[in-house]
């Protein structure tokens, strides 16, 4: 049939090309159940999730700020044959990406208990410290390939620190982890201690999309449809990148490494053009900016690729792919979760080798040093 | 044209589906109101597994608040990113250019044929000869 679309399966594309391991920059493990988890917790902790619970920063009862087409925001055929939810069962996140796809590495990115956004803050540091042993244990432990971020809810300096500092004696976690939806835009001066220990520690800052920050995730309030949410998720992260650089985090941190999740990478090149050209005409407002806002993005942010745009020509993408750098993308799956990207066929125009090296291995490989 | 026995009817639920490896390819035969489809097993856009699609109803809206479900069973949603194809004939209704789809003339004057996509997971014809499903390749 002349109309069908086919593309080249992986086999045809090693034979032509060298083989390339892919760094996966976002694997959602889950826990299998609360009682896993429990045994990282004091016993007083573990009462409390029983009998209270989540309380979170959201208008709407049960429902989550992740991006619903399936249940448990899951691929159909990721539910682990031995019960559980997606992303629960090791041998089978193995057999159904890991091996197969040859990853590499996978970094591993909790979204679980909606830990960054529990009201009650020393619940909250309880169940991050719980979900930092346990990615360990339950997932690092058991396969090399897959590494852990230290989880650290923003909104309780004093906790995050102090986490933070736990986890870096172990020495085995790859990246600090805060939410993009905060109490206050992330420049915010409050939360300069974690970028400084983050610095020091020459830990990547990893900002996943998701969360309640009780704020509506759009300048024009709060979006009635999954579909909308989805689409906010870029807004959230356009706020957060221009609040990053415009409050001066970046001259303040100078070697501070960003690194942006599950937020797309299309709206950046407008986000920066549009800094650059404001930064003309208000430069005087932020004097502590001592260059143009691109700049700063240039040197400090990396963008996971997933849900890699798809625009209708090909050679659009091509375009944004170079505007916002081949050095600066870091390939994700997603795995489980629905809007997964299959690395064989998620970039619907053709790469060069060395951008495919860089933007499949060789980025996530300095940049975590793996 | 090749002809393959590959199934008794029995073999596969109504409401179920079951994969054959036929000629190399993985071809899913789908039982849905007492008929059979089969189709490529792998979704057009990033190659993800049919057989594991929803098998659900055509929702189509004339405007807002007015909702109307037709097909029960016969469109398939894909396991990953949502994609749906007519078993019937593999079409797809969901598709990113649409917008531009509908902006031609044809699309005002309603009908199915307008909210066809240009993508087409490939379909194979079946036939239930004495009770097996044979697929045709």
């Amino acid at each position: 049939m002349s109309d069908v679309i086919d593309r080249p399966i992986l086999a045809e594309q090693v034979a032509a090309q060298s083989r390339l391991r892919i760094i996966d920059c976002d694997v959602h493990p889950s826990i299998h159940a609360h009682s896993d988890i429990e045994q990282f917790m004091p016993k007083r902790w573990q009462q409390h999730l029983r009998t209270y619970g989540s309380h979170l920063r959201t208008p709407y009862i049960g429902t989550t700020p992740y991006p619903r087409s399936s249940p448990l925001i899951a691929r159909r055929d990721a539910w682990p044959p031995t019960g559980g939810p997606p992303g629960s069962d090791l041998d089978f996140m193995r057999k159904q990406h890991l091996d197969p796809l040859d990853i590499e590495f996978g970094i591993l990115q909790v979204l679980d208990l909606f830990i960054f956004s529990q009201q009650n803050l020393e619940f909250g540091a309880a169940i991050q410290r719980a979900i930092n042993d346990w990615q360990l244990a339950f997932w690092s432990d058991r396969d090399p390939r897959l590494k852990a971020s230290i989880l650290a809810g923003q909104d309780d300096t004093e906790f995050a620190i102090a986490e933070i500092e736990r986890c870096a004696k172990i020495g085995r976690y790859v990246q600090i982890n805060v939410c993009p939806r905060a109490n206050e835009p992330l420049g915010r001066r409050r939360y300069w201690p974690i970028y400084a220990r983050a610095q020091e520690l020459g830990l990547p800052l990893g900002i996943h999309v998701g969360g309640y920050g009780g704020h509506a995730p759009t300048g024009g309030g709060w979006p009635s449809y999954y579909v909308e949410e989805h689409q906010s998720n870029a807004h959230t992260m356009a706020a957060q990148l221009t609040s990053l650089v415009l409050e001066g985090v970046l001259e303040r941190f100078p070697n501070l490494k960003i690194v942006f999740i599950e937020g797309g990478f299309g709206w950046i090149p407008s986000a920066t053009w549009r800094m650059d050209r404001h930064f003309e005409a208000f430069r005087s407002e932020v004097p502590h900016l001592k260059r143009r806002p691109s700049e700063y993005v240039k040197e400090h942010f990396w963008f996971t690729t997933q849900p890699i745009d798809e625009p209708d020509e090909a050679k659009h993408l091509r375009s944004l792919i170079e505007w916002v750098g081949a050095d600066r993308l870091l390939f994700s799956s997603d795995y489980p979760h629905w809007d997964f990207d299959d690395p064989r066929y998620a970039f619907k125009t053709p790469l060069t080798e060395t951008e495919r090296r860089k933007i499949f291995n060789s980025n996530a490989r300095a940049l975590y040093k793996l | 044209m090749a002809r393959h026995i590959v199934a008794r009817t029995s073999d596969i639920p109504p409401g179920g589906n079951k994969v054959f490896g036929v000629e190399g390819r993985d071809i899913v035969v789908f039982h849905v109101n007492g008929e059979f489809f089969a189709l490529l097993n792998r979704c057009p856009h990033e190659g993800a597994p049919l057989e594991k699609a929803a098998c659900v109803a055509r929702l189509t809206s004339p405007e807002p608040g007015v909702y109307q479900r037709s097909r029960v069973g016969e469109l398939l949603r894909c396991p990953w990113h949502g994609w749906e194809f007519d078993m019937r004939n593999g079409q797809s209704w969901f598709d990113p250019k649409r917008v531009k789809v509908r902006s031609y003339p044809v699309a005002v004057e309603s009908g199915e044929e307008l909210q066809k996509g240009p993508y087409v997971a490939e379909t194979f014809p079946v036939h239930v000869e004495d009770s097996y499903v044979i697929i045709e390749t």
